[in-house]
């Protein structure tokens, strides 16, 4: 009994551990100890989420958690499953992975005095996708929405470049607007339902669809919420926002912007699906349809976009918008299965995104930092490890066995047989999408390997960036190989959450 | 038609949110884009106020000497529900107006076109 009672603080500490983080972290004089400080915490919070995740899979069963102890209606919950359990654990992993291995970045690119703030923000970013993660109340979420904003801009214009205002100008306008939407949907919610819990408007909108009462209302309701939160996800036609704020950022700020603060969106759209709106309803009202149709777009759009591009940083941007595209059509398929391989393509994307963008750090370093593609000719040669990652992340976004994105992509596949009418189409835009990632990712790999002068200027990796990408890239294999208990884990979270 | 008359608090808000967000995408001026968040933000408080007030009854605060009855009070969730969403909207106020202030001493303008062409300038120098 006490075990179970200590393990269902969890999600509670890990949010408060975040939060305390961000409030110390500015006694700290320097960056270098606010750095450390940081992985000690986020490596705690990881440790914490790994126990969650055993005890709870272990059960098989999912707990709410109240805020001080004030029954439903009047209190706060948090709410916590194997799915939400395991994506707490590996987010703390990506985040201090990236944070190590883009941590010389940091201090190059940020002023000194300002580092501390930079992890400031770094905290306040991981405590508000831990709250979206855990959160039980949608008025909780849209506060988290608003930190998230901030501090995930905050984390853009680190660099202090007028290029990194200018993009974080974009990002943070597009942010609003989706926010807005969200606030707005919550609101007229509230109002139809009078809860705030998300349990309890379900049983609301159960009990209103039977008597078909607010029909119309639930459209235009469901319609602002989800469209809210895609429009902060990145899907397209928001993408552009990423194209501009990816080049500008420090790549540690790349890396858990494309590979986290996305996927946190995503993540609170699987958990309105599932927990305020029931999936028959989402399904019934075409809004699947509609995600999917976004989805497949972004997925071709994305691709085409980033085969033109000529700058690295540019290109994996875009090709974040078509792996966001990739994750849309797997909620948007409407079943069991494609949500499944939405969520693990959630987790490949984080491991292989974020390396990709250390990686990238650390070949421009060793170019003088351009980065066209064209200027990094060799630079494999000069930095051995971000060489080998850059190319197995490319390998994994093209979707070669033993690397995560393999595992997914034949998830995708295989869910489209359970939605025979999308079947054609999905299968037709992944084989197009696929190769048009192999199109832009191996023209690059093999100019980051062509010979070249290897008496150039080559800058020495650090031990830190060195591990970073080691793990990186043995987490990638270990999604690829490994992915039966994961995708056990995601089955069982999401039949749990509804 | 009835409808809107009896709710014309909510009418006005959604409208007000509509001319907000539709300010917020299109302005080209950067005050003016964030002034239209704020008109957006304002709307959904007076949405959720006008939601919580039922006519003729107090406020939820219970003073020495009165007998609580849930009869003779509003509905107190929506109150805290705008002071929470206030606190929101004023901290992204701020961090825009600030971001706003560094471009306006970097580029020395507030049209957001004329901004994306000399940032476009100084990127290609």
């Amino acid at each position: 009994m006490t075990a179970i009672h200590y393990i269902q603080n969890i999600p509670f500490f890990s949010i408060f551990l975040a939060m305390f983080g961000g409030i110390v972290t500015p006694l700290f004089g320097n960056g270098k100890t606010a750095q450390k400080v940081n992985l000690i915490i986020v490596t705690l919070i990881g440790i914490l989420s790994a126990m969650l995740l055993a005890y709870l899979w272990q059960k098989q069963e999912s707990f709410t958690f109240m805020m001080g102890h004030f029954p439903a209606p009047w209190g706060n919950e948090l709410r916590a499953g194997p799915l939400e359990a395991l994506m707490a654990l590996s987010f703390c992993c990506v985040m201090a992975l990236t944070l190590i291995g883009g941590g010389r970045f940091v201090q190059n690119d940020v002023l000194p005095e300002k580092q501390n703030l930079y992890f400031v923000m770094m905290y306040l970013l991981f405590g508000s996708m831990l709250a979206l993660i855990y959160t039980n109340d949608i008025f909780t979420a849209y506060v988290f929405l608003e930190i998230n904003t901030i501090a995930s801009c905050a984390i853009i214009m680190a660099k202090g470049t007028g290029e990194s205002i200018v993009a974080t100008l974009h990002y943070l306008i597009i942010c609003l607007l989706g926010s807005g939407l969200f606030l707005i949907g919550i609101s007229l919610l509230y109002g139809i339902t009078g809860h705030l819990l998300m349990e309890n408007i379900q049983q609301a909108i159960l009990e209103l669809v039977q008597t078909g009462e607010y029909a119309f209302a639930f459209a235009v309701v469901i319609g602002m919420i989800i469209i809210g939160i895609s429009i902060k996800s990145a899907v397209f036609p928001f993408h552009f926002m990423l194209v501009s704020a990816h080049p500008a950022a420090t790549p540690a700020s790349s890396g858990i912007l494309s590979g986290l603060v996305l996927k946190s969106f995503i993540l609170l759209n699987i958990k309105m699906f599932y927990c305020v709106f029931t999936i028959d309803l989402i399904r019934s009202l075409k809004i699947t349809n509609v995600l999917f149709l976004f989805g497949l777009i972004g997925m071709v759009v994305g691709s085409v976009c980033a085969l033109k591009e000529r700058r690295i940083k540019h290109m994996l941007a875009y090709s974040s918008a078509a792996q966001i595209g990739y994750i849309y059509m797997g909620l948007g398929l409407g079943n069991h299965e494609g949500m499944v391989a939405a969520c693990f393509h959630i987790l490949a994307h984080a491991v292989t995104k974020a390396m990709l963008f250390i990686c990238t750090g650390g070949l421009m370093e060793a170019s003088q930092g351009k980065d066209s593609i064209h200027s990094l000719r060799g630079a494999g040669h000069r930095n051995l490890i971000a060489g080998i990652g850059f190319t197995i992340g490319g390998l994994s976004m093209i979707g070669i066995p033993l690397t995560a994105g393999f595992v997914s992509k034949l998830y995708f596949a295989t869910a489209t047989i359970y939605s025979p009418q999308k079947m054609v189409i999905t299968l037709l835009t992944l084989a197009v999408s696929m190769i048009l990632n192999a199109m832009y990712f191996i023209p690059s790999a093999i100019a980051i390997w062509s010979p070249v002068d290897k008496n150039a200027n080559r800058p020495k990796p650090s031990k830190a960036m060195q591990g970073a990408i080691g793990v990186f890239v043995a987490l990638n294999i270990v999604l690829g190989v490994y992915y039966d208990p994961i995708i056990d884990m995601i089955e069982m979270g999401i039949g749990l959450l509804g | 038609m009835s409808n809107l008359m009896t709710n014309h608090y909510e009418a006005a808000a959604v409208i007000l949110f509509g001319i907000g967000f539709m300010n917020l995408l299109l302005a080209r001026n950067l005050i003016k884009k964030f002034i239209g968040l704020n008109i957006m933000d304002t709307a959904v408080y007076l949405f959720l106020a006008a939601k919580g007030y039922i006519t003729s009854r107090a406020a939820p605060i219970i003073t020495e000497g009165t007998i609580a009855r849930v009869e003779d009070y509003i509905n107190p969730v929506p109150s805290g529900l705008v002071l929470t969403g206030i606190v929101v909207s004023v901290s992204v106020t701020a961090f825009s107006l600030a971001l706003v202030q560094r471009l306006y001493k970097h580029y020395g303008s507030l049209d957001l076109d004329e901004i994306m062409e000399k940032a476009k300038k100084e990127g290609k120098v």
